[in-house]
């Protein structure tokens, strides 16, 4: 008679010396208690406790798995905790933003006739009523809006076509050459340009041609292009780059001339991403202020002319309600409409960042069977 | 539908450095030629100078004449987009269009063209370059579907099908079996055989049997060192450059004694 023999144990030799599932939980928790502790005796503030608990955590984790596990999986531990520390710490200024803007700025979204009204003969009077009677606070960003959506508009009406014609010339045509190498050195540098300096040159630009003091939406729209060209011809030609060279030699051995290879074949695999690219160009320059402070100036009222006459955008609305209320003897209505403002800018870089997304799913090329 | 191929005292250059040297070479029209050689050798380069596909290359440029029937490729104002429209090529890897369907793939070359064609004669030419590539049998239902889908044997024949839908009169391939497994090389090695009837085919192999079964006439290259030039060894029927080669470089190298 044979018996088979079959060794009874409780766990697997294969998941010896491993620390419980449960273990970071355990060790949080403890580093959350012995945190409010620590701070209890010195003052308990909330980010003190997080600060503290979390390096108490990474040393108990980082502790018992050294005792336990041995010297590679401490070391293992001991860096994701640093790389989800700095990611929570990256984080935080985030959420922050978008809370404080969140909580400031929906009183003034929420209002009647933010979205739908101007500022034009909303004067301090009003404000101080609103404040005294509490009466509804007058006054919107409806011509802000408008002038920012112009505005950037004919920003990107005037940077697509150059900046997407330029990143052509250096791929396809360049050859690597000395003009190309320059473009490619002013592009750069074009793109360290601050913002300021882009407003004073097209202020400069259109008081020589067009005469002193002239302010209009336009001269707004080439300072943001000459910030924009740069993030437009950058990306463009990274994402042109990247079209295999097999598929232009594919056209041209269908006896495909080269600009319809460009036009036909390169632009259309590439314009995924060369869409979300211009999108996120036009994301960075929607919230320039200086620039557009120098060129467009402000305005109280609807001006649906980007030609002619000054133009509010939303930067400079809330540069100007923070810094010169309407009412400065009661601020606060200001304030609210600011913030309402910023909330506004926020939504409309949201929209742009989630319809650069949309935009590379849409025209990515096909897969399937 | 198809035209013979003369080449006179071709250099090939990539930049001042000479990649291939001297070639002379007479490929009859309504025939199967293939080049083998090792690598480096300037197969695929030469190759490329048969439908003005080398100078793409930044730098590169040739010396010497093509004559296609007689016509200099290389003559003054030539236009290489005539050029290439009169000879196709398929190349190593398969490289159907990733923004096109399957129908568009094999119209590419008239659609890209801007040339007008209405929708009866697009079915037909669809359906025929499908049907000579042997590749419609298996796509019919699926013409719309994105060509990228598509195996990569299928992916070949694709390319082979919108090569042949401008209607050239030389074809040329550059290692078309080289990415493709033994059935999908078997399909496209009956296609080479097919297309002969119409068209004058030009391969470029490393496979010596797939010369062997595929050609008439078999070219062998080969190059003295690094840094040397490559050069056009022996041309001759297959069967003789198999059996019965007259240079030792090249009894060597089919024979697998290469070295």
């Amino acid at each position: 008679m044979t018996s088979t023999l079959t060794p009874v144990r409780k766990r697997s030799a294969l998941t010896k010396g491993q620390l419980p599932k449960a273990a970071p939980y355990i060790v949080l928790a403890s580093a959350l208690i012995l945190g409010a502790a620590i701070l209890a005796l010195i003052g308990f503030n909330a980010f003190g406790w997080g600060l503290v608990s979390a390096i108490l955590f990474t040393i108990g984790l980082v502790g018992w798995s050294a005792g336990v596990e041995g010297a590679r999986k401490a070391q293992d531990k001991l860096a994701t905790c640093l790389v989800v520390g700095a990611f929570l710490l990256a984080l935080l200024p985030l959420i922050s933003v978008i809370w404080t803007v969140l909580a400031n700025g929906i009183p003034g979204l929420v209002t009647p006739g933010f979205l739908s009204s101007s500022m034009n003969g909303v004067t301090g009077v009003y404000d101080n009523r609103a404040v005294e009677d509490g009466t509804p606070v007058l006054g919107g960003i409806y011509h802000a809006l408008m002038g920012t959506i112009q505005i950037t508009l004919l920003a990107t009406v005037i940077s697509v076509p150059v900046g997407l014609l330029t990143a052509i010339y250096l791929v396809e045509y360049g050859n690597d050459g000395k003009l190309a190498r320059a473009i490619t050195f002013f592009v750069d540098v074009m793109t360290g340009i601050p913002s300021i300096v882009a407003g004073l040159f097209a202020a400069a630009f259109f008081f020589a041609i067009v005469g002193p003091g002239t302010k209009t939406g336009a001269v707004a729209a080439v300072a943001l292009s000459v910030l924009m060209i740069p993030v437009v011809v950058r990306s463009a030609e990274e994402m042109l780059k990247i079209v295999p060279n097999e598929l232009r030699e594919a056209a041209y051995a269908l006896g495909v001339r080269k600009w319809r290879t460009i036009l036909k074949v390169v632009i259309p695999t590439a314009i995924s991403g060369i869409a979300s690219g211009v999108t996120l160009a036009i994301a960075r320059v929607i919230g320039e202020t200086a620039p557009i402070l120098v060129t467009a100036g402000f305005a109280t009222s609807i001006n649906s002319n980007v030609f002619g006459g000054w133009m509010a955008s939303l930067p400079t609305f809330i540069y100007t309600q923070i810094l010169n209320p309407t009412s400065p003897s009661n601020p606060d209505p200001s304030t609210q409409r600011a913030w309402g403002a910023a909330l506004v800018l926020i939504i409309l870089v949201m929209v742009l960042n989630l319809a650069s997304r949309l935009i590379a799913k849409a025209f990515a090329p096909k897969t399937g069977r | 539908m198809s035209k013979r191929i003369d080449v006179k005292d071709l250099n090939v250059y990539y930049g001042s450095f000479l990649a291939v040297e001297g070639v002379n070479i007479n490929i009859e029209a309504k025939s199967v030629t293939a080049f083998i050689g090792p690598s480096g050798c300037g197969k695929s380069t030469f190759l490329r100078t048969l439908n003005r596909m080398h100078e793409v290359l930044p730098g590169a440029r040739v010396e010497g004449e093509v004559l296609l029937d007689g016509d200099n490729l290389y003559g003054p104002g030539v236009d290489p987009v005539t050029v290439r429209s009169q000879i196709g090529m398929v190349f190593q890897r398969p490289n159907p269009f990733p923004t096109m369907s399957i129908r568009d793939n094999v119209l590419a070359g008239v659609k890209l063209n801007n040339q007008k064609i209405s929708k009866g004669e697009a079915d037909a030419l669809v359906e025929r370059s499908l049907q000579g590539a042997n590749l419609w049998n298996e796509v019919k239902d699926r013409l719309e579907k994105p060509g990228s889908g598509l195996s990569g044997g299928q992916q070949q024949r694709l390319c082979i099908a919108r090569a042949i839908a401008v209607e050239p009169q030389v074809i040329l391939m550059d290692e078309p079996c080289s990415a493709l497994d033994p059935i999908s090389t078997l399909a496209v090695e009956d296609l080479i055989n097919e297309l002969k009837d119409q068209y004058t085919v030009v391969i470029v192999t490393h496979n010596m049997q797939q010369a062997a079964r595929v050609s008439d006439k078999t070219a062998f290259f080969n190059i003295a060192g690094t840094g040397k030039p490559g050069k056009l060894i022996e041309f001759a029927e297959t069967s003789t450059i198999f059996n019965n080669p007259a240079v030792k470089a090249t009894e060597d190298y089919v024979s697998g004694r290469f070295g």
